[in-house]
């Protein structure tokens, strides 16, 4: 019984997505399905460092870097031929000359974003703990640097603007599906469960077979993946990139829907990641209104410290609710 | 290049690594005895740097009075933030005080903003402060040299007071085994307490030396402040007071001289250089220069 419910679960939900989709978008303003696109985006983003951070245990604060990568990488891709000569005199002739499609784009920007992470985290997911914290911030202040010097390639400090705005709910919508399918399939497959073995206890995970490093270098480029996917539909919501976007802070509030949703869940990152996005859009007309700007993430970083102390595992803990899992009998 | 200029540069880099040094010891210290990476610290210097402004050109208190404020408001913010934060934590997982003092940080940056205005506010000293002194090719302003000899005594009586005193006796057994210096009756809350007085009241007054240096402050000031020193504490071996020092100096020199003597494409490349430096040293030598060797957790 339990086994049928559940193999019913996903198709459900993307019934009752698809349906979302088309009532919001016949039905709402601009405004409120931009927050929702970005409720999407935010979802991809936790959900996704859920995979590195809480299956695997490493603890990331590199993932704007690596939304960064995906989202310049897709900007310059679809970026109209014609304007490209404009905005951007220097860029090579072979890059200057391609036009592509949304889709290949945003594939190839996660593809990008994919091997910097390997290449990244060949050396640096040696450290442990808070090392590999601090190391993995280093490289998104590193790229953010590079961003802001390839000038010839992505203006500097100015971004790049007048994207072409592809992204809507159509857009984002399957691409969450498709991080909670994979990020699902990866927790309760035997590889998903050597992840959880390792961010156990990395030992005992040796001993019984695990190749550690491999698991590791897996978990980071898989939701570096993502995070690149993510980044190119955030260029083509709000139209534009820049490198300050991908700061610290963004880092912190990723690590703060996966920390409160439960590290190692993906319906608490899941629901963090709505949770946060709404609160945050809630309180920008209240600190307008209020003319009191930082107050929102004084109250987040007050969320976090309490929840922190008093419910240290997050609100799932590393579990899923009930109804979602496989009856093992 | 001439030999005045590399002077000139040698100068202004033990000025910014005396200000690295300072912040990077609490750094050192509050690691060494908990294990945490505190990175409020950074913010505990902009809060130092605001209160001096206030004491100083609000109020009105005269010069000397203001450093010592400086350093009483440094350490009541340690204090505050550890009972606050995170002694309520104590025993997680490192991780766990790491995103904490993330928290705190952001909230006490936005605290600031929420409070003081995003507007950066000019920081002036008194004019006998500011008078410019020439040695040779080298010039320096008053309170240039009085930011590397106070950074020197601080050092100084810092270390006297870790290696000399009871209270450093019981950091020290504590920073080496928290669970046995209980044991021998130390009085660990108090110890852990002192530790964070101490190195966030050194934060505290490099809030006052980071406003006389470069002339105005802004609520995010102490963002790359924090960053950089916990770079230095790094290079030297978190947990180490002495490589505290020495990597705050290393960094303050290469980072002037990496400006200075490079041509000026490669200065906007800065942080990035400081950054690679980082995970280069955590690399290869993850005990930094000083450091105790740590053992390999099972």
């Amino acid at each position: 019984m339990g086994r049928q419910r559940n193999k019913l679960m996903f198709p459900a939900f993307i019934v009752l997505g698809v349906v979302f989709v088309l009532v919001a978008r016949h039905t709402l303003n601009d405004y409120i399905l931009s927050i929702i696109n970005f409720v999407g985006i935010y979802i991809i983003l936790a959900v996704s460092l859920n995979i590195t951070n809480g299956f695997t245990g490493l603890f990331s604060l590199g993932h704007p870097g690596f939304m960064a990568i995906g989202g310049y990488v897709t900007a310059i891709l679809t970026f109209p031929a014609g304007r490209k000569s404009m905005l951007l005199p220097d860029m090579p002739a072979w890059l200057a000359g391609i036009e592509t499609p949304f889709f290949p784009a945003l594939l190839i920007g996660g593809v990008c974003a994919s091997i910097t992470a390997l290449f990244v985290g060949v050396p640096v997911l040696r450290l442990r703990g808070h090392y590999l914290a601090v190391a993995t911030m280093g490289f998104l202040i590193i790229v953010q640097v590079l961003i802001i010097n390839m000038e010839s390639l992505t203006r500097g400090p100015l971004g790049l603007n007048g994207l072409p705005l592809f992204t809507n709910l159509w857009w984002v919508f399957p691409w969450v599906v498709v991080t909670l399918y994979v990020s699902w399939k990866i927790k309760f497959s035997s590889y998903g469960r050597s992840m959880l073995a390792v961010r156990e206890n990395e030992m005992a995970a040796q001993c019984l077979g695990v190749n550690l490093f491999r698991t590791r270098i897996v978990s980071f480029a898989i939701g570096a993946f993502f995070a690149g996917v993510a980044g190119g539909l955030w260029a083509h919501l709000v139209s534009a990139i820049t490198p300050g976007s991908f700061s610290l802070i963004l880092a912190f509030n990723i690590v703060v829907m996966v920390v409160v949703g439960g590290s190692g869940s993906i319906s608490g990152s899941f629901i963090a990641g709505i949770l946060f996005t709404m609160l945050t859009e809630v309180f920008r007309p209240l600190e307008e209104s209020l003319d009191m700007y930082g107050l929102g993430e004084v109250l987040m970083a007050l969320v976090l410290i309490v929840i922190l102390i008093f419910r240290p595992g997050g609100l799932f803990g590393s579990r899923e609710p009930g109804f979602l899992i496989h009856n093992e009998k | 290049m001439s030999g005045g200029y590399v002077a000139q540069q040698l100068i202004n880099g033990l000025i910014l690594g005396s200000m690295y040094a300072l912040v990077a010891i609490g750094f050192s210290m509050i690691y060494g005895i908990i294990r945490l990476i505190n990175f409020a610290h950074g913010d505990v210097v902009m809060i130092g740097a605001f209160v001096t402004l206030g004491l100083a050109q609000v109020v009105g208190v005269p010069f000397p009075l203001v450093a010592v404020a400086a350093l009483a408001t440094g350490a009541a913010m340690g204090i505050i933030i550890e009972r606050g934060a995170f002694r309520p934590m104590r025993g997680a997982p490192q991780v766990t005080g790491f995103i904490a003092s993330l928290a705190v940080s952001i909230m006490l940056q936005n605290l600031g903003i929420l409070i003081l205005t995003g507007q950066p506010r000019n920081f002036a000293f008194p004019d006998y402060l500011q008078k410019v002194i020439r040695v040779g090719a080298v010039s320096f302003r008053v309170i240039d040299l009085c930011i590397m000899l106070s950074a020197l005594v601080l050092m100084c009586g810092l270390i006297f007071l870790v290696q000399k005193t009871r209270l450093g006796m019981a950091m020290r057994a504590t920073a080496e085994n928290l669970d046995v210096a209980r044991l021998m009756g130390i009085n660990i809350n108090r110890t852990i307490m002192a530790t964070f007085a101490l190195g966030s009241c050194l934060a505290g007054i490099s809030g006052l030396m980071w406003g006389g240096k470069f002339g105005q402050i802004d609520p995010l000031l102490g963002f790359v402040p924090g960053l950089k020193s916990f770079v230095a504490a790094v290079i030297g071996g978190v947990g180490s007071i002495p490589g505290a020092i020495l990597g705050g100096y290393i960094l303050g020199l290469s980072e002037v001289l990496f400006v200075g003597l490079l041509p000026p494409i490669y200065s906007a490349y800065r942080d990035a250089f400081v950054f690679s430096t980082l995970i280069l040293i955590l690399l290869l030598m993850p005990n930094g220069l000083l450091g105790k060797r740590m053992e390999e957790r099972a």
